[in-house]
């Protein structure tokens, strides 16, 4: 078994961030989409990155939520994508990658993994 | 109970769904499948995509657990190597050696390599499984230029597999003297390179390849002619060579040019062994396609069980998007006179072919090509296999119903028989859809999937599936409820409606009373419209700003590389000199690049996001205001010069066309809304092409409403005429108001109008007759939101908080996108193209 470390990065407080919507958080060089789905009490986080024309826009995208699974529109052309899982949801993107998140002191921390 | 062994040599795409039909048909089998290659069956109709970010599990057609959950053993990296009739038994590569009931060969092929001096050096590929690709991928590492040889299908395919990895020049080599020789004529061949070129590809038909040079690895093609081409890499997709060896070995029965006899039900020589897909040769033919591939295994499986099932050959129609272009070939596309006539549309402007070969009474359609749209495709294969009476005017199968009305489709529809086949890759049939959908009650598409597995093969059906269903359902007399999402079981309308009655102010609150869920990107920006078009809020006032469209929550359009732009009203297009000096003071100040638009402003594009509030502080100081153009809203109000100037001008067309933007900016609607006003029928400012447009008369001004330029332009019609202009503003506030409240989501004007029952008498008895009584209601609810106007831009940069919104990095706000990128060209800047993954 391999084992990882998490890193826990400092993000923002938990006042910067949109309610309902994302913020764009710079982590050394990658930029990561920081979501906080205030109407289920959930934090997420993604890449920036859409696959589909390689924009940086998911933290300017539309939070939104298929059956149970929440989701993130582009802004660009509305692909959409499982911000569980970073399943593309419309048509055959490729999966974007998902960081877990925690908050604390009224802190908000992704996890990047060593 | 004693469980017969089926043995299936081969895990393609062919041989897994052997196994799944088998294993769903019957629980007698036990199944044991034998592969070569190291993974389970894939997908290998869309190999390049492993290419455009795809991994081998995506592309994989069963999940990991599948064989084991259905009792089938499966030997993966472990070919057969020898089969005894006799006994009935097998050996395996590995050493396994196992009994069988039946055996079953699904093989497929390998590439067929043409014997040409040169071919075993450095450089040279086939193109058939995961594995070349990957040796493809990482030998293009290094290398500028690549060529395929055969210019067929699946060398067209290999083709977008060398432009996805980024070469900077990829060729395509056919010896005959077309592209695609089986599929399509030359006419075709023609418009397809061009379109082709168009992306890049260059294609060179009619070039017999002679040698392959280079010291030990290729570097160029010498062709038969003579000429020569300098490529780094080639790879060979010359065509398919089924793969017999094992049946060859064993004493089953072979053609002269390979691939395994088979009868009818795909037996082999030996009752025993049967043959599917590729590697099976039926009565002359090699089926190199997927769909009779599925159906070979469909007659395998249901002989096995007892049923009756015979092969009666295929049809090759197919229909597929080659490198972003629509191909289609479908029944006989060459039969040509005297047995047949011929109708053929060329538009080489948009790049469209299409031709259709209809019988000589012109009773029935036999066969034809479609290139560069193909939407048509699924009804006219429909038509060829069902033997469908011709409607008289056949062209129109091609061109569309040209006036009156357009039913064809929907009649076409309902005329199909039960058992014309829809899905041809499962075999699913018109009837069976239509039962899923009046007996099993699926009224969605997937529903419809998950029961049928209709639409789950290439996908090519799914448009005629969800007709289909629509269809059904409404002759079961179902109410087909256009709804918004899964979120609103409502209509637009209904949303109005309800959004007023409850006094809802925000989207949370639209939800939690008359939605469910959380929310998506289809509902939440229309409700923020509905929200804006009622109540008239500035729409990024908190808890509403996150439901509004990417443009609206950043009020500017977002455009290629991530950057905005920038349009400041210019009512009219009236503006002073000072003001043009601002906008160019400012363009220069934030690099921005500068535009005229189509309606007589001034857009400027490439601001970043942060500069957007500091952009608009000094526009708004010098006394400009939000153009909207970011908004389903009203945008501008074109005008003539008028009567001020022109010679031939009745009335001051400006001083009206500003009265009318000035009244109706920022008004929000289903969509964008244009208005024009012309000084007199010479009509420059083109108002007829508007959503509501004003022409100037000797006695006053005419009044055009719903038309609408865009892919489908449409002309509008004279609602009023001769009329005074404070009547002409109330006509529009009517106009208007009955447009926001009744239209669909994003549904302009001129389709609003096509919808309506009786047309635009029926509009002009609402608007000019008051037919509905609402007038007074309309006018009062316009005058609300006139007077409540508020420049959203205003209101957005005094407010720290939304300020703090257009910062690029939550955490660096001083710091703009690193990622954004331009380039020049003519002194200014561009947007730096898309790259796709």
């Amino acid at each position: 078994m391999i084992e990882t470390t998490t890193n826990w990065f400092e993000a923002c407080r938990v006042e910067d961030a949109v309610q309902n919507g994302g913020v764009c958080v710079k982590c050394g060089e990658e930029q990561i989409a920081l979501f906080y789905f205030t109407r289920r009490n959930e934090w997420y986080a993604t890449q920036n990155l859409c696959p589909h024309r390689r924009q940086m826009a998911l933290s300017r995208g539309m939070i939104g939520s298929v059956g149970e699974d929440p989701k993130i529109a582009c802004p660009f052309h509305k692909k959409t994508f499982s911000l569980s899982t970073g399943e593309c949801l419309s048509g055959d993107e490729c999966a974007i990658q998902t960081y877990p998140v925690k908050v604390e002191d009224g802190l908000v921390y992704i996890g990047l993994q060593n | 109970m004693n469980h017969k062994i089926v043995i299936v040599i081969g895990n393609g795409m062919v041989g897994h769904k052997f196994c799944e039909k088998l294993a769903t048909k019957s629980d007698n089998f036990k199944i044991i499948v034998f592969g070569e290659e190291p993974r389970r069956a894939y997908d290998r109709v869309h190999l390049s995509e492993y290419f455009n970010g795809k991994s081998a599990e995506d592309l994989s057609l069963s999940h990991k657990n599948w064989y084991n959950e259905q009792n089938i053993t499966l030997h993966l990296g472990d070919p057969v190597k020898e089969i005894d009739r006799e006994s009935k038994t097998i050996h395996s590569n590995k050493g396994l050696i196992l009994n069988y009931d039946y055996l079953v060969l699904a093989t497929g092929s390998s590439a067929f390599v043409p014997d040409i001096p040169g071919v075993d050096k450095e450089g040279v590929f086939v193109y058939r499984t995961i594995e070349d690709l990957e040796l493809i991928k990482n030998y293009a590492l290094n290398v500028k230029t690549g060529s395929v040889l055969g210019g067929g299908l699946l060398g067209l395919e290999a083709a977008k597999a060398l432009i996805d990895l980024n070469l900077a020049e990829t060729n395509v080599i056919e010896f005959a003297p077309r592209l695609m020789p089986r599929q399509i004529d030359s006419a075709a061949s023609q418009m397809l390179q061009t379109k082709l070129n168009a992306l890049g590809l260059s294609i060179y038909t009619n070039k017999g390849t002679s040698s392959i040079e280079g010291e030990n690895r290729i570097e160029s093609l010498k062709f038969n002619d003579g000429s020569e081409l300098k490529t780094d890499i080639l790879v060979i997709s010359a065509g398919i060579r089924p793969r017999d060896e094992l049946a060859k070995l064993c004493g089953i029965e072979v053609g002269t040019r390979g691939g395994i006899l088979v009868n009818e039900t795909m037996q082999t020589s030996d009752p025993s062994v049967f043959a599917i897909g590729e590697c099976a040769l039926f009565n002359h033919n090699i089926y190199g396609l997927i769909a009779p591939g599925y159906e070979m295994a469909e007659v395998v499986a249901t002989n096995l069980c007892e049923g009756s099932k015979i092969f009666n050959g295929f049809d090759m129609s197919t229909k597929l998007k080659l490198i972003g272009v629509d191909v289609a070939s479908f029944g006989d596309p060459f039969i040509t006179e005297p047995d047949s006539r011929s109708i053929l549309f060329e538009d080489t402007h948009k790049g469209i072919y299409k031709r259709i070969n209809i019988s000589n009474d012109g009773k029935y359609l036999l066969g034809g090509i479609l290139i560069g749209e193909a939407e048509a495709y699924n009804m006219l294969l429909q038509t060829v296999n069902n033997k469908i009476t011709l409607p008289p005017n056949p062209e129109d199968l091609i061109l569309g119903s040209r006036g009156g009305s357009s039913q064809t489709e929907n009649a076409g529809l309902a005329g199909l028989p039960d058992d014309a086949l829809i899905c041809s890759c499962e075999g699913v049939s018109k009837g069976t859809i239509c039962n899923s959908v009046s007996s099993e009650g699926c009224e969605s598409v997937d529903a419809i999937k998950k029961c049928t597995k209709a639409g789950t093969g290439c996908g090519g059906c799914i448009p005629m599936v969800k007709d289909l269903m629509l269809h059904t359902m409404k002759e079961n007399g179902k109410y087909v409820r256009n709804v918004v999402c899964e979120h609103f079981q409502l209509s637009r309308q209904e949303l109005y409606d309800l959004i007023k009655i409850h006094n809802l102010k925000n989207y949370e609150q639209v939800l939690d009373n008359v939605g469910k869920g959380d929310g998506c990107e289809v509902c939440k920006p229309l409700v923020s419209s509905l929200l804006a078009s009622i109540w008239n809020d500035m729409i990024l006032k908190r808890g509403n700003d996150t439901a509004q469209d990417s443009n609206d929550r950043f009020l500017a359009n977002i455009q290629k590389g991530g950057t905005y732009s920038v349009v400041p009203r210019i009512p009219g297009g009236e503006i002073k000199p000072d003001k043009l000096v601002i906008i160019g003071e400012v363009a220069e100040k934030y690099g921005l690049y500068t535009k005229i638009t189509g309606g007589q402003r001034i857009d400027m594009f490439g601001a970043h996001l942060s500069d957007l509030p500091l952009i608009w502080e000094e526009l708004i100081a010098a006394g400009f205001e939000s153009g909207h153009a970011y908004g389903k809203a009203l945008r501008t109000v074109k005008s003539c010069v008028g009567s001020t100037w022109c010679r031939f001008g009745l009335h001051d067309s400006v001083s009206y066309a500003i009265r009318i933007e000035e009244r109706y900016r920022g008004l929000r609607a289903p969509h964008k809304l244009k208005s024009a006003v012309s000084g007199c029928i010479r009509e420059c400012a083109e108002a007829q092409s508007k959503d509501f447009g004003i022409i100037a008369t000797e006695k006053g001004w005419n009044l055009y409403v719903c038309g609408n330029g865009g892919s489908k332009p449409q002309h509008a019609l004279l609602l009023a005429s001769d009329v005074d202009s404070d009547t002409c503003i109330k006509y529009i506030d009517r106009f208007l108001m009955f447009y926001i409240r009744t239209a669909d989501p994003l549904t302009r004007t001129a389709p609003w109008l096509n919808k309506m029952e009786g047309g635009i008498e029926y509009l002009r008895n609402v608007v000019v007759n008051d037919s509905l009584g609402m007038a007074e209601q309309w006018e009062i609810e316009m005058q609300n939101i006139v007077n409540s106007y508020q420049c959203e831009w205003k209101t957005a940069i005094e407010d720290p908080e939304i300020r703090k919104r257009f910062n690029h990095f939550v955490n660096a706000p001083e710091e703009k996108d690193p990622s954004i990128k331009f380039d020049e060209m003519r002194g200014q800047k561009k947007a730096a193209n898309w790259t796709t993954a």
